[in-house]
């Protein structure tokens, strides 16, 4: 609404109240590449946490996030980036219990967490049970963002059983069921280019005791 | 990302003042809105303060019969609660329609409050935009709009607040409360904690610099039927083209609050007066005045029907 009240704004008018703004430091400043001064140092810290039960001591550059932490120092590469801002789904870890994304968290924030990853779930040789599911489903055609999918799935099923509710469940103050229509709308914060979500349901289902 | 220094506060008055004296710090929560913005170098602080070990994480009952909820209570948690699902449903149900299960284990409840627009050009660092480079111009006038704001917009920014939880604490009537650097506490009604953008869109909130939310309180619950419809592009996982807020008591008189149709969470208390008579009379007021783009005047038609569908449900 350009209505009731509100004055006509010129151009140079936002300019200036714009940069008077800035400089009474009111709020953070507008990025702007060509006005930055030279970027500065980066700034290192340390950080320790567990890793698939392994104490882990690192020293990275503060902007490190977790995802990178765990790909790149420790060469935990199951753990995938897909895009990098919250959006896909492929780089889900558990932390402390939860599933998050970690491509959205900075390394220096988990100071004695315990993180699991893919790798942590289970090994070739003994397959965690939705790691079995989804191999005996076709949970998966790439496999690119199978590795957060998985995390998810067996985050999800520890979610329902612990009574949190979601945005299909019926009766907010009744115990969410485990129904397909329930991990369906908690697998929606991980995308399958290649389209497997019905078998990664299936699987689910298998792993859960329940009809897909 | 731009470098930046890393510190973790021990209390919120600390928090606070650290804020004040470290040029360029900010707070980082969750850190599921700032790190995406710092990726882009649309944020750029210099120094990062921590504020996950302000104990600041719980639920507790008020002396009002009412809640007081941390600011670092997460999302999950608060969907979650026994007491929230009973007394207060429509924010539950705003929660849980918003972001994914991964983002709601980490986001908070302050950095809900503060997250940014969603405005394709205000994540384009390439295109002029007053909200991220006041005086650069506004690319999404005359651009793809049909995200954007119906209402309450102005000549320099038609942005939309793009969360759900404010547009049910807008309807439950909560308070924000917060410290500043020199200690002093306030309470914020939601009605005025976030800005219309005007000539000065760079501003989302009436937060002051440093200042610290360390809490969201409810009153005592309010009874009735409580609703929250979002309407989007896909099921699930997807911001609000649309959504409605809404009390239903059971002779028809309640309160409706509206989501990603302005800057701000929009609700007209003398249009709630209408709803026993339909969606129609309500929204007809809610909207008066509204100025929508080509691209988004659907939302006036999606806003009075999605009211409709509410108000159907409430008399089922
Ligand atoms: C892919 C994706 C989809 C999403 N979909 C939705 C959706 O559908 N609906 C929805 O509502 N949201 C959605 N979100 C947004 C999400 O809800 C927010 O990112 C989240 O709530 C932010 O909380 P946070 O704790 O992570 O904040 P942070 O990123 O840590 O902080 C956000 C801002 O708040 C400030 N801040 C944090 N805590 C405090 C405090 N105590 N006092 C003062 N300032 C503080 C920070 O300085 C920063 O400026 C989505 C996000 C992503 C990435
Ligand atoms: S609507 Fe606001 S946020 Fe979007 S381009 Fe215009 S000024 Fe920027
Ligand atoms: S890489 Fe983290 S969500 Fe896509
Ligand atoms: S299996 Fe290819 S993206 Fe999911």
């Amino acid at each position: 609404m350009h209505g009731p009240g509100e004055v006509e704004v010129s151009r140079r008018g936002l300019l200036v109240g714009g940069a008077a703004s800035v400089a009474a430091g009111a709020v953070s400043a507008p990025a702007d590449a060509q006005r930055a001064p030279a970027a500065p140092k980066p700034a290192m810290a340390k950080v320790s946490f567990e890793v698939n039960g392994r104490r882990q001591s690192l020293e990275v550059d503060t902007r490190t996030t977790l995802l990178d932490a765990l790909r790149e120092h420790l060469k935990l590469t199951g753990s995938k980036k897909g895009c990098d801002q919250g959006q896909c789904g492929a780089c889900t870890v558990i932390v402390d219990g939860r599933r998050i994304n970690s491509c959205l968290s900075l390394a220096v924030m988990h100071e004695g967490d315990r993180i699991t990853t893919v790798e942590g779930l289970g090994t070739p040789d003994k397959l965690h049970p939705m790691q079995a599911a989804f191999v005996r489903h076709d949970g998966y055609q790439c496999g690119y963002c199978t590795p957060g999918q998985i995390c998810s799935a067996v985050s999800v099923l520890e979610e329902i059983r612990a009574g949190i509710p979601s945005h299909v469940s019926a009766d907010l103050t009744a115990a969410p069921a485990l129904t397909a229509a329930e991990m369906r709308e908690r697998m929606s914060g991980n995308i399958c280019r290649c389209g497997a979500y019905s078998n990664i349901i299936e699987a689910m289902a298998d792993v859960a005791g329940a009809k897909a | 990302m731009r470098p930046f220094t890393y510190s973790r506060a021990k209390s919120p008055a600390e928090a606070a003042a650290e804020a004040a004296s470290a040029p360029g710090a900010k707070f980082i929560a969750g850190g599921t809105n700032l790190l995406d913005l710092m990726k882009l170098e649309i944020e750029t602080p210099s120094h990062l303060i921590d504020v996950q070990d302000l104990k600041l994480d719980r639920i507790e009952p008020t002396a009002e019969g009412g809640l007081r909820i941390g600011a670092l209570v997460r999302n999950t948690d608060l969907a979650a609660d026994a007491r929230v699902r009973r007394d207060y449903g429509v924010l539950s149900r705003a929660l849980l329609a918003g972001a994914s299960g991964q983002l709601r284990n980490k986001a908070t409840t302050a950095g809900n409050l503060l997250q940014r627009t969603r405005c394709p050009y205000f994540y384009d660092t390439n295109q002029p935009c007053n909200k991220r480079q006041p005086g650069s111009g506004c690319s999404a006038i005359g651009g793809f709009s049909r995200q954007l704001a119906v209402i309450g917009s102005s000549k320099a920014c038609i942005a939309t607040h793009p969360g759900d939880m404010a547009i049910a604490m807008r309807v439950l009537d909560a308070t924000v409360e917060t410290v500043d650097p020199k200690g002093q506490t306030r309470a914020i009604p939601m009605a005025d904690f976030h800005r219309l953008p005007g000539e000065t869109p760079h501003i989302d909130t009436n937060l002051k610099a440093g200042e610290l939310i360390t809490a969201v309180t409810l009153p005592k619950p309010l009874g009735g039927k409580h609703f929250y419809h979002k309407e989007r592009d896909r099921a699930s996982y997807a911001f609000a083209l649309v959504s409605v807020a809404a009390v239903v008591q059971p002779d028809g008189r309640g309160r409706v609050a509206f989501g990603g149709v302005a800057h701000k969470p929009w609700r007209v208390e003398a249009a709630e007066a209408a709803m026993p008579q339909g969606a129609k009379a309500v929204t007809g007021a809610t909207f008066a005045g509204a100025a929508p783009t080509p691209e988004n005047a659907f939302k006036l038609t999606l806003a009075e029907r999605a009211l409709g569908a509410v108000l159907a449900q409430a008399r089922a």
